[in-house]
């Protein structure tokens, strides 16, 4: 029987029957709540402007992000609390610093971005306040915060001034104890099962439950994040039928390191286990920054990136160089396979029906692996890439031992570079053996050309990469990243 | 009107120095935005917002999928059996005319028979939801008859196809001057368009009112446009329709006139159903559907001396119009009038021509066509210095207009002379400020030890032209009504999309009555309180509404003035309004009880304004007259970091120094300038319009189309005020600040191409288009390396 929605809005339990199960968080708020703070920009999770923070318990505390309520579906409200906007001010009506310091610094110009703005801002300051860091926070962590807001009218930089000035203002604490006791009372002891007009929304809670679910019905709709099922829905328009959430799934929200690996499970946000895979590999630091903005990376998960495979996801270039497995349940078991295998043709993967994507598990460093990801996009913050480029080699003495390259954006799939790496291995780590494997790129691809790049381009830039690699690896005068990488030359440049 | 004297609150001197700002004076203050504090609570309504009356429908546009095609025939049946859905209507159900066009009528509402462009509206669904309207359209079957579609400004050229005649402004004799030229360069150019990307969207709501009447509520940078257009597609008076616009979330000149589809559409809609009927699109229908900033193709031949001395210009410039002309002669217009920058150029050639493309029909976009003129002279500025082996800075300072008559060199090529030229010291002073030449100096160093990264750094100018090109529409009201309370209500033509408009307005009101901001309150622009507006628009916002209310607001004063006198003696004219109170014959009274006394007496305590912009004619056959009432100059200089093997780059540091005149507030001016800049960055780099093979705009989301986020704001940005008083007799000696600044980043452009030119040792010109993504810079990368020899 179908269950209500119940999460926590305005200080109150609040519970939904009638809406369908698809039905995005910002629909509800704007369209069945008349509460117009949040607004809609883009509907794809690009802008911003529908900024919300949601809470939830994690280890009995609470837990709080902004994320994009235009592709967040209602459903996966379930237990959790919706903050938006509009409970900012202070019950004497007074604008809470972050809101404050906005209009101080002239921090909106239309405002039409500015409550998106606002709960990302509040995000950073309930971080803040969580880890009780003092002071005005750095640029970058400013840049990380609003790397998913977009402002048209002004320039960033009074907002920016707005996200130092609302440290200095006399702070506001946020009652977490009211919200905590509120989650504790929805939780639920059998998994959410939601339906409505024929649509239907499963929420397991045990590994166990999903493989069970899913032999039941394998065409069902995997959603985990909802980065990008959401936009099957708002730009597709594409009816589904079935649901079922991997949120609530409780064993696959665990990052653990065992036989040298790090396993990530498949419910781990991106930033999470970015944050993870960074204590082992700060190459990948740029990446994070990089791979998406903030409250995307706080919704959607490496596990779905992996699972979907497009040919531009930025993370499996990285994961099949570093030579990653992901791990496949079904209600029959698991079963390990190497990343590089897991992926046929373009959307198509070795996936057997009935089974999901559990985890991801990533080698830990060895001293002897030089590592290195690229990634090529029109803009830093928020965007697709053209290209992305990962590489781990091994050297014996000046002799390449081994070689791993990997590709986004070049072919149907994210792919090895396996002529490229013929050529390699054993040779002199030299720049004539680097032309060799720069000449053999071109057996290894053929890319498209789109509104991203042209073929050429992209051609020339992954060849350009593996050059920019051997710079940074060469056992002659190698050069440091910041010599070859506009943006870590820019971040030397702030530090110094 | 025209009203030549400074406010008498104070001599002119103080009242406009910001420094020496009396306690009272509103004007000159970096207040807030009026609506800050609304802003980040969520609390500003924006058409969407607005609660929605019991019966509303919601409509969406049915698309063309062709880019040009004969429609011969549209199965609409499972569009009408679709669930929610109430009507579906065609052009055929157009009761009036079945245009939208602002100048031209070739821009139908809904496509009647022919289709040419992808995302020409064809058909509007109404549905009892959004989302139900969206999902029916899709079900519509269309059978096309292909026609041959062009869909580039170059292709436009070659084959004659134009939405407008060619338009030409010729000086002295360019052919002899370049034959007689001791250098001249050749070459062509391509700068690509811009998609405004204001957040809100395109969004119309109309209510149908009692005896065929129509409220629309809209995002509208032109009111009085779209009663005019909702009026004849319905077939009705003007006075029956009423557009009404509190805010928008971001216009840019994107709202100006391509507002009008959605406002028509919903109209026709809510006429025919006679129930309310919204029309929102979302962001792949609105950038799908609506123009852009045209892009540009140049073909030039430029004439100069060994000093860097331009002797004389030949360009044509095409445009990519698109389907219809919509705004295309006017932002040719301007283009044509700012090709000269701030430069003097004695024999001059310029063509223009607005290519008809299967494409979008372009629109107005912040600078409307002043940007792509001028970027071509400086294009060719910074070829000459490299040609020379000099540094640019220094052959623009050649090129300068003069200062005075007995400098000469002070005549445009349209005829209007530049009387207020501040270029010279404008650029001396950033040149400074800024260390530009010992920094240029450090990236040449950088560069020699840098074998992959490379530094650039560039200075660039701007004058621009502010009024209407033309001249009718350079007018404006308002009413001011000072109510018993002593509150004041201001309301006035022009509209607010952020650029703080409403602000400035109330200061000048706040600031004419003598009484402080808060007293103050701007209601949203409505066609039924002020007619006949023209576009907020053109930078002149403020110029104009600001004088139009500061002239009511000034007959009520001047009324309050000879009441108090009367009342208490002394003369009208010796009577002060200043902090809330008013001084009469040695007393002093609260404003409030003034107004309370002069409403008891029978005053009028309202009054309506009106400005006409003096002194404007433009000849639009001989491309020549006094167009612009003033210029506005600005600066700015650029340092890049740029990857010469991946085409990625980075803003290092920006200084720019604009010239608002006597600033009315230098935070809203601060932020427009800074807005602009990193808005126009994102034209020049990082957002590219990509239209595939069919004609198809793919950039048509943020996940698709870049413009510029938070890290490309870099730390080292500076941008500031040049201190100056408006010659011309503006707004309290104010100077426009909406366009202008847009052409500050082309700083960052020329910046890139000094990086790239640095890999042949600055000997080869690179090929560097516009705008300048990772990949266009490591084309022209290549480029110059295969012309350097590898």
């Amino acid at each position: 029987m179908s269950q209500p929605i119940r999460f926590h809005y305005r200080g109150a339990v609040h519970s939904v029957t009638d809406a369908s199960p698809t039905r995005t968080v910002l629909q509800h708020l704007r369209e069945d709540l008349h509460c117009t703070g949040t607004k809609e920009g883009c509907a794809e999770g690009d802008c911003g402007a529908c900024t919300v923070v949601i809470g939830e318990l994690q280890d009995d505390t609470l837990s709080l992000k902004a994320v994009n309520s235009c592709i967040q579906f209602l459903p996966t409200l379930d237990g959790r609390a919706l903050f938006t906007v509009e409970d900012l001010k202070q019950p004497d009506d007074a604008l809470h610093p972050v809101q404050q310091a906005m209009v101080e610094c002239h921090g909106s110009q239309c405002g039409f971005c500015t409550p998106g703005f606002v709960m990302s801002l509040w995000g950073l300051y309930l971080k803040r306040e969580d880890s009780g860091q003092q002071g005005a926070p750095c640029r970058k962590e400013i840049d990380d915060t609003l790397s998913g807001n977009l402002c048209r009218c002004t320039g960033y930089r009074p907002i920016i001034e707005a996200a130092q000035r609302m440290t200095e203002l006399p702070p506001v604490t946020m009652a977490r104890e009211p919200v905590t006791d509120a989650l504790r009372t929805l939780r639920r002891d059998a998994p959410l099962h939601y339906e409505f007009d024929g649509r239907r929304f499963d929420a397991p809670s045990t590994l166990a439950q999903l493989a069970e679910l899913r032999a039941e019905f394998p065409d069902a709709t995997l959603l985990a994040g909802s980065t990008d099922v959401g936009l099957w829905v708002t730009k597709q328009l594409r009816e589904l039928k079935h649901i079922i959430y991997l949120g609530q799934v409780a064993d696959l929200q665990q990052v653990a390191e065992k036989d040298g690996m790090l396993e990530i499970g498949a419910g781990v946000t991106l930033e999470t286990a970015y944050a993870a895979i960074c204590g082992h590999y700060p190459q990948l630091n740029e990446m994070r920054q990089r791979f998406a903005s903030l409250p995307i990376r706080n919704a959607g998960t490496l596990g779905g990136n992996v699972a979907n495979g497009s040919p531009i996801g930025d993370s499996m270039p990285w994961l099949i160089a570093l030579g990653a497995e992901v791990v496949l349940q079904s209600i029959t078991g698991q079963r390990t396979l190497p990343l590089d295998q897991f992926y046929l043709g373009y959307q198509k993967k070795d996936l057997q029906p009935g089974e999901v994507v559990a985890a991801v598990r990533v080698p830990l460093p060895r001293p002897e692996v030089q590592f290195r990801t690229y990634k090529l996009s029109k803009r830093f913050d928020q965007d697709i890439s053209a290209v992305c480029a990962a590489f781990a080699l091994t050297l014996d003495g000046e002799r390449v031992a081994d070689v791993r390259i990997a590709f986004g954006g070049m072919a149907a799939t994210p792919a090895r570079a396996l002529s490229a790496e013929g050529t390699l291995r054993g040779q002199v780590w030299d720049e004539a053996t680097l032309e060799a494997a720069i000449t053999a790129m071109e057996q290894d691809y053929a890319p498209l050309s789109d509104m991203r790049a042209s073929a050429s381009y992209r051609m020339r830039t992954a060849k350009n990469l593996l050059r920019r690699f051997w710079l940074e690896t060469r056992t002659q005068a190698p050069l440091a990243n910041a010599d070859v990488n506009a943006y870590a030359a820019l971040q030397t440049e702030t530090q110094a | 009107m025209n009203i030549q004297t400074e406010s008498f609150l104070a001599d002119p001197d103080k009242s406009v120095d910001l420094n020496a700002s009396p306690d009272w004076a509103a004007v000159g203050k970096p207040s807030p935005h009026e609506s800050a504090v609304l802003h980040v609570s969520g609390e500003a309504n924006y058409t969407d917002d607005l609660p929605e009356l019991q019966g509303t429908l919601h409509a969406a546009l049915g698309l063309s999928q062709k880019a040009h095609a004969n429609v011969r025939a549209m199965d609409l049946d499972r569009v009408r059996s679709a669930p929610g859905v109430v009507a579906v209507l065609t052009a055929k159900d157009i009761p009036g005319l079945n245009d939208c066009g602002p100048i031209i009528h070739d821009d139908p509402i809904l496509a009647d028979g022919l289709v040419q462009y992808v995302g020409q509206p064809l058909f509007m669904v109404v549905a009892d939801s959004h989302d139900n309207a969206r999902r029916a359209v899709r079900a519509a079957q269309v059978d096309y008859e292909e026609l041959p579609a062009i869909l580039t400004p170059e292709a436009a050229r070659d084959a004659q196809s134009f939405v407008l005649p060619p338009m030409q402004l010729r000086r002295g004799d360019a052919q002899a001057a370049l034959a007689a030229a001791p250098h001249v360069l050749r070459g062509t150019l391509n700068v690509g368009g811009q998609e405004q990307f204001y957040l809100e969207g395109q969004v119309a709501y109309a209510i149908p009112q009692e005896d065929r009447g129509m409220l629309v509520q809209c995002s509208t940078q032109h009111p009085s446009e779209m009663l005019h257009v909702v009026a004849h597609a319905l077939g009705w008076s003007s006075h029956q329709v009423r557009v009404e616009c509190r805010r928008m979330g971001g216009g840019f000149g994107g709202k100006e006139s391509q507002s009008a589809l959605w406002a028509a559409a919903a109209a026709i809609a809510a006429a025919r159903l006679k129930r309310p009927v919204k029309l929102r699109a979302d962001r792949d229908d609105d950038m799908i559907v609506t123009g852009k900033r045209h892009c540009f193709f140049y073909e030039y031949e430029l004439g100069y001396d060994d000093d860097g001395r331009i002797l004389g210009a030949k360009i044509e410039m095409v445009s990519r119009a698109g389907y219809s002309a919509d705004l295309s002669g006017p932002v040719a217009t301007r283009a044509v009038c700012h090709f000269d920058n701030a430069y003097y150029l004695s024999d001059v050639d310029i063509r223009a021509l607005c290519g008809k493309t299967n494409t979008q029909s372009n629109t107005a976009f912040r600078g409307f066509g002043g940007p792509q003129g001028a970027i071509a002279i400086e294009y060719l500025i910074d070829d000459i210095a490299r040609e020379l082996g000099r540094d640019p800075l220094d052959i623009r300072k050649a090129n300068f207009y003069g200062r005075n008559d007995a400098e000469g060199r002070n005549v445009t090529p349209y005829g209007q002379k530049v009387e207020d030229n501040v270029i010279h010291e404008l650029v001396a002073e950033l040149e400074s400020s800024s260390a530009y030449r010992e920094r240029r100096q450090a990236t040449r160093a950088f560069n020699a030890a840098s074998p992959v990264l490379k530094k650039g750094i560039a200075i660039t100018p701007v004058k621009f032209g502010i009024a209407f090109n033309v001249s009718h529409l350079n007018q404006a009201g308002a009413l001011v009504h000072v109510y018993v309370d002593g509150s004041v209500l201001v309301n006035h033509g022009g509209t607010e999309m952020g650029q703080g408009l409403n602000t400035k307005v109330m200061q000048v009101v706040a600031h004419e009555l003598g009484v402080s901001l808060d007293r103050v309150r701007a209601t949203a622009t409505d066609t039924s309180k002020i007619a006949n507006t023209s576009a907020t628009a053109a930078s002149t916002g403020a110029d104009l509404n600001g004088k139009a209310a500061q002239n009511a607001a000034r007959q009520v004063r001047e009324r309050l003035a000879l009441y108090a006198s009367t009342r208490y003696g002394g003369a009208p004219e010796d009577v002060r309004f200043a902090g809330d109170r008013v001084h009469v014959n040695g007393e002093v009274h609260p404003f409030v009880e003034i107004v309370a006394q002069a409403y008891l007496a029978r005053v009028q305590l309202w009054s309506d304004g009106f400005y006409a912009t003096p002194d404007l004619h433009w000849d639009s056959k001989t491309m020549t007259g006094h167009p612009f009432s003033y210029y506005a100059y600005g600066a700015a200089v650029a340092e890049v970091l740029v990857d010469t093997l991946t085409g990625e780059w980075k803003l290092l540091q920006a200084d720019g120094l604009y010239d608002a005149g006597n600033s009315l507030n230098p935070a809203i001016d601060i932020g427009q300038v800074e807005g602009a800049f990193i808005q126009g960055m994102g034209w020049l780099t990082t957002e590219e319009l990509w239209w595939n093979s069919a004609g198809k705009l793919m950039t048509h989301a943020p996940s698709t189309y870049k413009i510029p986020a938070v890290s490309d704001c870099p730390e080292a940005f500076s941008m500031k005020l040049f201190k100056n008083s408006n010659v011309t007799d503006s707004i309290h000696r104010s100077k426009a600040t909406g366009e202008p600044p847009l052409l500050l980043p082309f700083s960052v452009f020329f910046a890139i191409r000094d990086a790239v030119a640095s890999v042949a040792d600055y000997r080869v010109n690179p090929a560097l288009r516009a705008p300048a993504t990772g990949e266009a810079i490591l084309d022209a990368v290549d480029a110059v390396r295969a012309a350097f020899g590898g």
